[in-house]
């Protein structure tokens, strides 16, 4: 009993990266209704840079975030930029379908370039205080993996506190309800687009980072973190970052869940299927908007 | 390339290189040469089995490696069972197209992203579940290699890739395929002048699965050794989806040409530096996707006219 518990623990602290991840894909999806399928690269990237930092100037991996993330924010405008601008042109409909194309073409040129630079090797960072765990009711909390979740829970009340409170946050929040409304009331619909996905960048990279420390980073990682984001998605819907979060916590309860009862091989497939029943059972349910 | 048949130049063209595809085996006695016609072969169906629904019909299938698995894997297993080989690699298309409406039925009633998802999706299932069921490599038993034949699976490559052109070719001038092509430029306006769109998403869906079903179950056949979600590696999406846009997406030559250029550049890149094609050819076709939407063969195209009438302004 006690080790279906611990692994329903450890269900929870993935959790947490996993609702980071979707929280960046969402707000790109809901806001420019562009479909990133490379996300998962840049989470990968994002893991890389945290890695690269720690390894070769010793910079601890909760400290580099603020490195890390702000570059995320600037590669996130020149992505936009350079290939999602043109895109957003379209009517909704071709927008999902050149988005996905472009951004598939993307994740794989990202993948290719990270095998050429850093090998197809699994790298992880270690840091020195990485093996203390807190003991609560017989149950090993691993603190490292704590402070990631107490992290990755920070930054998404960080974004939630700047989408409602921020002026250019209700700017994106008003161009995702309906951006033909928002730009008759004087919206720069554009600049709220460039926002969105420069922050969706940021969040990706911050879980990268966070991924790199507790887990770890190959340069295949990405498209199991993009299906990760969808799963998340689907189960929790659009539109608001709180519940991005607990669908994160969920999908990785669901996987510990699996995992105790079918084995670890299988834990992957659980949120997959889960995808699959909602698409054929109820598609409409697919990106809802809660 | 819409609406007009080939021309009768291509037409010609075409029946020259597939004559001389099929003399190949007689006149060249190298192994290495055939067996890299055959995947060049092998590529030109996986690309226009893609085509078929993507370029045509407007749907993109982001887990086309799924229906190739699924007929590699049902050919495999009944041609080891002791089933003749094309049974088997028929009823390994009939369990992709099985799957491929599985995924379609539901997600043809929406529109957007839910099929791209589905396959995406559904592949890695496969993937993943292939890869703890059957965790051995699989390889021919003693016997059969003892007598294997190169030359058989290359005519069943021209021939299956053959097959997949002309589908694509009889598409340009079918009714069907004039009906899919409204559906892809805007489904509203083509069911308000009375297409099917939701028939002809799902005929074309069951051409392309049956067809890349073939193409995996002729991987299964000619294959010695491989392990079984190897056919189910997302690189059997990616290739599709390079060739078919890099050749031209929606024509009936593009992924032929996609095919031949992407092989070449493959293993030519391949002998220095692995997989490094991989970044070349995604940086490649999303610069197509942005700003060349019918890839070589409208270059060629627009080249050739701009040849032909030099001053005449742009229309």
């Amino acid at each position: 009993m006690s080790l279906v518990a611990q692994q329903l623990l450890l269900g929870v602290l993935i959790g947490g990266l996993y609702g980071l991840a979707a929280a960046g894909l969402s707000l790109v999806f809901g806001v420019l209704r562009v479909l990133n399928v490379a996300h998962g690269e840049l989470i990968m990237l994002g893991g890389y840079a945290a890695f690269w930092l720690f390894t070769l100037v010793g910079m601890d991996p909760f400290v580099s975030l603020l490195v890390v993330v702000p570059a995320a924010l600037v590669v996130g405008a020149l992505l936009y930029l350079g290939l999602f601008a043109s895109v957003v042109r379209f009517s909704d409909e071709t927008r999902i379908k050149n988005s996905l194309l472009v951004s598939f073409g993307l994740g794989l040129s990202i993948h290719a370039l990270a095998v050429r630079l850093w090998t197809a090797d699994e790298r992880s960072i270690t840091t020195s205080y990485g093996g203390r765990a807190l003991t609560v009711a017989g149950l090993a909390i691993p603190e490292l993996r704590l402070l990631s979740l107490a992290v990755a829970f920070a930054l998404i009340a960080l974004v939630h506190a700047l989408l409602t409170r921020w002026r250019w946050g209700h700017a994106i929040r008003a161009t995702a309800e309906d951006w033909q409304a928002a730009l008759l009331v004087g919206i720069d619909v554009r600049k709220a687009y460039l926002l969105a996905f420069a922050i969706g960048t940021g969040l990706a990279a911050a879980a990268g980072g966070l991924v790199s420390v507790g887990y770890s980073v190959s340069p295949s990682i990405g498209l199991e973190w993009t299906l990760k984001a969808l799963i998340v998605i689907v189960l929790a819907g659009l539109g608001s970052m709180m519940g991005t979060f607990l669908g994160g916590i969920l999908l990785g309860v669901a996987e510990a869940a699996s995992a105790a009862a079918f084995g670890g091989p299988y834990r992957e497939v659980v949120g997959l299927v889960i995808i699959l029943l909602i698409l054929v059972a109820r598609p409409q349910g697919l990106f809802g908007r809660s | 390339m819409t609406g007009r048949g080939p021309r009768p130049i291509a037409l010609g063209a075409a029946l020259v290189a597939v004559g001389a595809l099929a003399l190949a085996p007689t006149l060249i006695q190298r192994d290495d040469v055939i067996n890299f016609v055959f995947v060049v072969l092998l590529s030109i169906t996986l690309a226009q089995s893609w085509n078929i629904l993507g370029g045509y019909a407007g749907q993109v299938n982001l887990g086309h490696a799924a229906f190739f698995g699924i007929g590699a894997l049902v050919t495999r297993a009944l041609w080891f069972g002791g089933t003749n080989v094309i049974p088997a690699m028929l009823a390994g298309a009939a369990v992709a197209v099985l799957f491929g409406l599985v995924i379609g039925v539901p997600a043809f009633r929406l529109r957007g992203a839910y099929f791209a998802i589905g396959t995406l999706v559904l592949a890695e299932i496969l993937r993943i579940t292939v890869s703890n069921v059957f965790p051995e490599i699989s390889t021919l038993p003693t016997a059969t290699i003892g007598h294997y034949r190169l030359t058989d699976r290359y005519y069943m490559a021209l021939a299956l890739a053959v097959a997949a052109t002309l589908t694509v070719a009889i598409l340009t001038r079918a009714r069907a395929g004039l009906g899919m092509r409204a559906v892809r430029e805007d489904e509203d306006a083509a069911e308000a002048s009375g297409v099917a769109a939701l028939r002809l998403k799902l005929t074309a869906l069951s051409l392309s699965t049956a067809l890349v079903g073939l193409a995996g179950g002729l991987f299964a056949y000619y294959q010695i050794s491989y392990y079984p979600q190897h056919p189910f590696a997302p690189n059997w999406t990616f290739d599709a989806l390079l060739i078919t846009y890099i050749g031209g997406v929606g024509t009936l030559a593009g992924p032929v040409m996609g095919a031949v250029l992407y092989t070449f550049l493959k293993e030519y890149l391949a002998v220095r530096w692995v997989d490094f094609h991989l970044l070349i050819f995604g940086v490649l076709f999303m610069a197509i996707v942005l700003t060349l939407p019918g890839g070589l063969v409208d270059l060629a195209d627009r080249a050739r006219r701009g040849l032909a009438r030099p001053r005449r302004p742009r229309d």
